[in-house]
C-alpha cells in the first residue's frame, strides 16, 4: 500500500496513523539520501577552485580568497553533517525492508 | 393449594419487593441471600419454583444452577434466573446451565408473576 | 628558554600522560569510567590522524606549496561527513565480527585468509615505518631547535641519540598500556584517554600560536590575508592533479591507516559516537588547519631565507621572543608525534602478532601441542616483541634516511602505500563478488607498483634504486622507469605512483574477482559483511564438532584468562540447558568460541587453533575449508531460510501480541460495562418494583411510607453511583482542576468522620485519633482529600465486623511528606484481593461485601495520584489498613494529560 498517495482527508482514523508512520520513514529515507549526497557535494565544491585557476598561474583570485572559500565549504560540510547526524541518530526501528546498497 | 417459591437474592430491597408481589398473589415465599449455602437451602425448602439471582456473594448463580441440575432431586425444578447484567451472553450462559426461564432486571411486577405461574403450571401439568 | 628546563617540562608532561593512562585504565577496569568512552573522547582520539606531519609539516608544506596542505584534511573531512556511507558500515562490521585490525578485517572478509592477513600486515609495516621515523625525526628536530638558542634553522644537538631515547620511551609506554592484558575486544582505555589529552594539547598549541601570529604580530585578519597573498610564490598555484589526487589519497588513508582503524573501529565503544564524530572530527581538522597558512606566510616573511619551514611553528615564536609559546608548541608537536607512534605501534603489533608471529608459532608446533604452552603468554610476548620491533624499524629507517626528506613527502609516500588496501576494503564491504584471489592479486600489484615507483625511489638517487635505473629503467627497459611507467612522463611522482598503483590495483582486483570463484567460507563472510545491516548473525565457521570440551576450555583459559573462559563455558552450558558441567561442542558453540578467541589472536589464528583441537588438525585454512565446504553451502542456504522464517515468526508474534492486547482491552471493556450495568440495574429494580406496588391500591399507610422510603434510598444510591462514575472518569481523564490551599489535616479528618457517620454501622465503631499528630498543615485540595478520608473511614465502618469495632487514624509527618494510616480491627482484605482492591468494582464477587459500587477505593487512588501522593494497602497490619502518602507542599499536581480535556472545577 502506498499511503503517501492516499488523500489524508478520506482515510479513516486507523489509517491516518499508518500514513504518519510512512511519512516518518519516508523522511528518514530522504535524510539517508542526504547523508550520502553530502560528501559528494562537498567533493564537487572542493574541486571548484581548480576551475577558476584553470587559466594558468596568473588567473583567478589569490590564495587568501581560495582559503576563505575552502574554509567556508568546510564549515558548511561540518554544519550539514551535524544536522544530519542529529536527525539520523534518533533511535528508531529500521523498517525490515530497508536495504543497504 | 400451597405454591412454594424460594427466592435466592442478596439485595434486601429487591427481595422485599418480590416477596410482597408474590405473597399478595398467594405464594408461600421463602428467601435466602447467600450463594455458598444456596444449594442446601433449596434442598431444605423444597420449593415448587426457584427464583435465582446471578450475582450472589460467595458463589455465582450459574454455578449454583449447574449443581442443582446435577442433583437428582432438583434436576426438574423450574428455575427463573434473574440478572442485572442483561447481556445476551448471560442469557446463553443461563440456558446452558439449565435455567428454565431468564429475566433481566428491572422487570415489571406482572412479568415476574406471569413467569412464575407459567413455570408452576408447567411443572404441575 | 634553557634547554634543560624544556627537557624537564617534556618529562613532566610524559609523566602526566603515564598517570592519565594509568588512572583511566584503572577506572575502566572497575567499570567506573563511563566518560572514558564518550563521543568527545572518541573524536579526540581520532585526532591521532594529525601527527607531527600536521603539526610541523603542514606549515612547511603550506610555505612550499600554498593551499595544497589542505588536501590532507579535506579527504578525511569528506569521509567523516559521509560517515553514513562507509564508516558506519566499517564500524558495524568491525564490532559484530570482533575485528582487531585492518589486516584482520581483510583476512576475515576473504575467508579468514592467512595470505591476505600477511600481505596487509607487511604493507602496513612498510607504509608505517617511514611515518614512525618521521615522528622520531620531528621530536629530534624540535629538540634541536631548542638546543642551540638563537638559531633559526635546525641544528641537530645529537638527533640520533634523541631519536633512540624517544623510541625507547614510546616502546615502554606502548608495552605498558597497550599490552597490559589481552582484552577480548582489544580496547585500551588508558591509551585512548592519553591520546585524547594529547589531542587537546596539540589543538590548543596550534591555535594559540595562530592567534599570536594573526593578532599578536600580524596586525589582524585583513593584514594577514594580504600577507598570505604577498607570500604566494610560483610553487603555490593549485595543481589540479595533485589537489584531487591528494584529497583522494588522504580520504583513502583515513580508512586504511592501521592506527586510524585502531581508534576508529577497535576502540569504538558505541556506534552512536561515530555520528558525533561525523561532524566533530571535521571540525577538529578545520581548527587544526585554520592557522597553518598564516603561520607559514608570517614565517616566510619574518624568518631568514634559509630557515626550514617545517620548523616555523617553533622558530617563529622563538624569533619573536615568545619562549612560553614555543614551549607550548613543542609540547603540541611532541604530543602529535607520540600519540601517532603509540597507536600505530599498538595497531601494528596486533597485526604482526596475530597474522605473522602466532600462525608461525602454531604451525611450528605439532598438532595438539598447543596445549603444552601457555598461548596467552605467547600472544602477549609476541605483542611486546612486535611493538619493540616496529619502533626499532622506525628508528632504523630514521637513521638510514638521515632525516633529510621534507616531512610532507614522507607522509604522502606512506599514505599512497596504505591506500593500496582500499580496493580490497571497499570491495569487501560493498561487493559480494569480491574474492580472496582478486583481493590478493590487486593488493599485490598495487603494493609492487608503490614499492617500485614511490617507496624505493624515496631513498634518493643513490639509495636503494640506482640513478641509472631511475633514468633509464631496469636493464634499459625504458617503459619501466620507476617514475615514468609505460612511458607516461611529466607526472608528479606521487600522483604518478598513485594513479598507476590504484588503476592496476582496482583493475586486477575486479577482473580476477570476476574470473575466480570464492570458497564457501568467503561467500559466507562476504554475505555477512556486505549485508551487515540486514541481519547480524555471528560468523559461523563450524559445521560439526568432535572436539572435546575440556581441551577447548584449557585452550580458552590460556587465551582469554581462566575466569573469563570458565564464565563463557558455564554460560554456554546453561544456554544448552545443562545445570553444570561442560557444554556440548555444537557448531554454534565452536563458532562463538572462535569469535571470542579471535578478539585476542585474530580470526585466522583462532580458526586454526580451534581446528587443531577439533581434530581437523591441519593448520592451513585451505584444509579446513575443504572439510567445511559442503556444509558451508548448506549453511549459507539454511541461514537465508532461517532469516526468512525468523521474519515470519517475528511478524506472527507481533500479530499475536497485538491481538491478545486487543482481546484483553475488549474483555476489560465488556467486564466494565457489565459491572456498570449491574450496578445501575440493581437499584432500578427495587425502584421499579416498588413504584408499581405503590401505584396499586390497598396498601397500608405504614407499607406506603416504607416502600416510598426504599424508592427514595435506592434513587439516592443510583445518583451516588452516577456521581462516583462521573468523578472517576473526570479524575482518570485528568480533567480536574485542583483548588490548592493550605489546610490542617485535623480539620479534614474531622469533616470526613462527620460525613462518614451517615454510613450504616457508624455509631457502633469507636474512633481513635491523635489530634496532636493530625495538627499538621499541608497545601492540597481540601475537598478532594476529604473525599479520600470519607471513603476510607466509610469502608471501615461498613466492613469492620469485629465484636467491638475500633477505627484508628495514625498520622506521621516530616518536612516533606505526610503519612496517614486508616486502620480498623476487622478482617481486612483477603490476600488474593489485595492487588485489585484499588481497581474499579473490585468489591464485586467478594463474600460479605455490601453497599457501595466498589468505586470508592478506585476514586481514592485517582485523587491521591492527582494530589501528588499515593495510597496503598498495608498487608502487614492487623485488620484493614490503608496508608495515604501526600506531599506537604503540592506545587504542581500530577497532571499526566494536561491540556487534553476541558477543565472541570474540583470544588463540589
Amino acid at each position: 500500500m502506498n499511503a503517501e498517495e492516499t488523500p489524508a482527508g478520506e482515510t479513516p482514523a486507523g489509517e491516518r496513523r499508518a500514513l504518519f508512520l510512512e511519512r516518518g520513514s519516508y523522511r528518514r529515507r530522504r535524510l539517508m539520501d542526504a547523508a550520502r549526497i553530502l560528501p559528494v557535494a562537498g567533493a564537487i565544491l572542493l574541486i571548484l577552485p581548480l576551475l577558476w585557476h584553470s587559466g594558468g598561474a596568473e588567473s583567478g583570485p589569490g590564495p587568501a580568497t581560495d582559503a576563505i572559500y575552502v574554509f567556508a565549504v568546510w564549515v558548511l560540510l561540518i554544519a550539514g553533517a551535524a544536522i544530519l547526524s542529529r536527525y539520523l541518530t534518533v533511535p528508531r526501528a529500521e523498517p525490515p525492508r530497508a536495504r543497504e546498497p | 393449594m400451597d405454591k412454594r417459591v424460594l427466592l435466592v437474592e442478596d439485595e434486601p430491597n429487591i427481595l422485599e419487593a418480590i416477596r410482597f408481589i408474590l405473597s399478595r398473589d398467594g405464594w408461600t415465599v421463602l428467601t435466602h441471600s447467600d450463594g455458598t449455602t444456596a444449594v442446601e437451602a433449596v434442598a431444605r425448602a423444597a420449593p415448587d419454583v426457584l427464583v435465582l439471582d446471578v450475582m450472589l456473594p460467595g458463589r455465582s448463580g450459574f454455578d449454583i444452577l449447574r449443581s442443582l441440575r446435577a442433583d437428582g432431586t432438583s434436576a426438574k425444578l423450574p428455575i427463573l434466573v434473574l440478572t442485572a447484567k442483561g447481556q445476551d451472553r448471560d442469557r446463553a450462559m443461563a440456558e446452558e446451565a439449565g435455567a428454565t426461564r431468564f429475566m433481566t432486571k428491572p422487570f415489571a411486577n406482572a412479568e415476574i408473576l406471569q413467569s412464575l405461574s407459567d413455570l408452576y403450571a408447567g411443572a404441575q401439568g | 628558554m634553557p634547554f634543560n628546563l624544556l627537557l624537564a617540562i617534556a618529562l613532566v608532561y610524559v609523566a602526566a600522560l603515564f598517570l592519565i593512562a594509568f588512572l583511566a585504565d584503572r577506572r575502566a577496569q572497575r567499570g567506573q569510567g563511563r566518560w572514558l568512552s564518550s563521543p568527545l573522547v572518541y573524536t579526540l582520539s581520532l585526532s591521532v590522524y594529525c601527527t607531527a606531519w600536521t603539526f610541523y609539516g603542514a606549515v612547511g608544506y603550506a610555505a612550499r606549496s600554498g593551499l595544497e596542505y589542505l588536501t590532507i584534511y579535506l579527504g578525511p573531512t569528506l569521509v567523516f561527513a559521509g560517515w553514513w556511507l562507509i564508516l558506519r558500515k566499517l564500524v558495524r562490521v568491525g564490532r559484530t565480527q570482533r575485528i582487531t585490525s585492518i589486516a584482520d578485517l581483510i583476512s576475515s572478509r576473504y575467508g579468514k585468509s592467512t595470505l591476505l592477513g600477511v600481505m596487509v600486515t607487511l604493507l602496513a609495516v612498510l607504509g608505517t615505518t617511514p611515518y614512525i621515523a618521521l615522528q622520531l625525526q620531528s621530536v629530534a628536530l624540535s629538540l634541536g631547535v631548542f638546543a642551540l638558542p638563537g638559531t633559526t634553522g635546525w641544528v641537530a644537538a645529537d638527533p640520533t641519540a634523541t631519536g633512540l631515547w624517544v623510541a625507547a620511551g614510546l616502546a615502554a609506554f606502548t608495552i605498558l598500556f597497550g599490552t597490559r592484558n589481552l582484552d577480548a575486544n582489544e580496547r585500551h582505555p588508558g591509551v585512548v584517554m592519553a591520546i585524547a589529552v594529547e589531542a587537546v594539547v596539540k589543538l590548543v598549541a596550534l591555535i594559540a600560536l595562530g592567534i599570536f601570529v594573526v593578532w599578536g604580530i600580524g596586525g589582524g585578519l585583513s593584514q594577514t590575508l594580504a600577507r598570505i597573498d604577498a607570500a604566494a610564490h610560483p610553487g603555490w598555484e593549485l595543481a589540479g592533479g595533485r589537489w584531487a589526487g591528494l584529497t583522494f589519497t588522504s580520504a583513502a588513508a583515513i580508512l586504511c591507516l592501521p592506527r586510524m582503524f585502531q581508534v576508529m573501529v577497535v576502540e569504538n565503544a558505541d556506534e552512536a559516537h561515530l555520528a558525533i564524530a561525523g561532524w566533530a572530527f571535521p571540525l577538529y581538522l578545520m581548527l587544526i588547519s585554520l592557522f597553518v597558512l598564516p603561520i607559514a606566510a608570517m614565517g616566510l616573511e619574518r624568518l631568514p631565507d634559509g630557515a626550514n619551514p617545517d620548523l616555523f611553528v617553533l622558530t617563529l615564536p622563538l624569533a619573536e621572543g615568545q619562549g612560553a609559546l614555543a614551549t607550548l608548541a613543542f609540547l603540541g608537536g611532541f604530543s602529535s608525534a607520540t600519540s601517532m607512534v603509540i597507536v600505530a605501534a599498538i595497531a601494528l603489533s596486533t597485526m604482526v602478532s596475530n597474522h605473522i608471529v602466532m600462525p608461525l608459532y602454531l604451525a611450528r608446533r605439532p598438532a595438539g601441542a598447543t596445549m603444552s604452552g601457555d598461548v596467552r603468554a605467547a600472544v602477549l610476548r609476541a605483542r611486546r616483541l612486535s611493538i619493540a620491533g616496529v619502533l626499532l624499524l622506525g628508528y632504523l629507517y630514521y637513521r638510514m634516511s638521515g632525516g633529510s626528506e621534507a616531512l610532507a613527502s614522507i607522509g604522502l609516500i606512506s599514505f599512497v602505500g596504505v591506500a593500496q588496501v582500499l580496493p580490497a576494503l571497499m570491495g569487501g564491504l560493498f561487493w559480494r563478488g569480491a574474492t580472496r584471489t582478486g583481493a590478493a592479486a590487486g593488493l599485490g600489484i598495487g603494493f609492487a607498483v608503490w614499492v617500485y615507483a614511490l617507496f624505493l625511489p624515496s631513498f634518493g638517487p643513490e639509495g636503494l634504486i640506482s640513478a641509472g635505473v631511475l633514468a633509464d629503467g631496469p636493464a634499459g627497459l625504458h617503459w619501466l622507469r620507476p617514475q615514468a611507467l609505460f612511458g607516461i612522463v611529466g607526472l608528479d611522482p606521487v600522483i604518478h605512483a598513485l594513479v598507476w598503483s590504484m588503476l592496476l590495483n582496482v583493475g586486477v582486483f575486479c577482473v580476477v574477482s570476476l574470473a575466480s570463484f570464492p570458497s564457501p567460507l568467503e561467500r559466507l563472510q562476504g554475505a555477512q559483511m556486505v549485508n551487515v545491516f540486514e541481519r547480524t548473525l555471528g560468523a559461523r565457521g563450524w559445521s560439526h564438532g568432535s572436539a572435546e570440551a575440556e581441551d577447548l576450555l584449557t585452550m580458552a583459559q590460556r587465551i582469554l584468562g581462566p575466569s573469563e573462559a570458565r564464565a563463557l563455558f558455564a554460560e554456554e552450558a546453561r544456554s544448552q540447558g545443562k545445570a553444570d558441567g561442560l557444554p556440548d561442542t555444537t557448531p554454534e558453540f565452536l563458532g562463538r568460541l572462535e569469535r571470542e578467541l579471535s578478539g585476542s589472536v585474530g580470526a585466522a589464528t583462532a580458526h586454526a587453533m580451534v581446528a587443531q583441537i577439533t581434530g581437523s588438525a591441519a593448520v592451513q585454512v585451505e584444509d579446513l575449508l575443504r572439510v567445511a565446504d559442503e556444509a558451508q553451502q548448506i549453511m549459507e542456504y539454511s541461514s537465508r531460510l532461517e532469516a526468512q522464517s525468523d521474519e515470519l515468526r517475528r511478524t506472527a508474534k507481533a500479530l499475536r501480541e497485538s491481538n491478545a492486547k486487543l482481546t484483553a482491552i475488549s474483555a476489560q471493556k465488556d467486564a466494565f460495562l457489565s459491572q456498570i450495568s449491574h450496578e445501575l440495574r440493581t437499584p432500578m429494580t427495587s425502584i421499579r418494583a416498588f413504584s408499581e406496588i405503590l401505584r396499586d391500591h390497598g396498601l397500608t399507610v405504614g407499607e406506603r411510607e416504607r416502600y416510598a422510603g426504599i424508592v427514595h434510598d435506592e434513587a439516592i444510591r443510583l445518583t451516588r453511583l452516577l456521581d462516583d462514575l462521573l468523578d472517576l472518569s473526570v479524575l482518570e481523564n485528568a480533567q480536574v482542576s485542583l483548588n490548592l490551599a493550605e489546610v490542617r489535616l485535623v480539620d479534614l479528618i474531622d469533616r470526613a468522620v462527620d460525613a462518614a457517620s451517615a454510613v450504616p454501622g457508624a455509631t457502633r465503631v469507636e474512633v481513635r485519633r491523635d489530634r496532636d499528630a493530625e495538627a499538621v498543615s499541608l497545601v492540597t485540595d481540601a475537598d478532594r482529600l476529604t473525599q479520600v478520608f470519607i471513603n476510607l473511614i466509610g469502608n471501615a465502618y461498613k466492613y469492620c465486623d469485629a465484636a467491638s469495632p475500633v477505627l484508628s487514624v495514625e498520622v506521621v509527618a516530616d518536612a516533606e511528606t505526610i503519612r496517614a494510616d486508616v486502620i480498623d480491627n476487622g478482617p481486612g482484605i483477603p490476600p488474593g484481593a489485595r492487588d485489585i482492591v484499588f481497581e474499579k468494582f473490585s468489591r464485586l464477587g467478594e463474600p460479605g461485601a455490601a453497599g457501595g459500587a466498589g468505586l470508592g477505593l478506585a476514586i481514592c487512588r485517582e485523587i491521591a495520584h492527582r494530589l501528588g501522593g499515593r495510597i496503598a494497602y498495608l498487608p502487614e497490619r492487623e485488620g484493614g489498613a490503608f496508608r495515604v502518602m501526600l506531599p506537604r507542599g503540592l506545587t504542581r499536581p500530577n497532571d499526566d494529560a494536561a491540556g487534553g480535556g476541558r477543565a472541570v472545577s474540583g470544588a463540589r
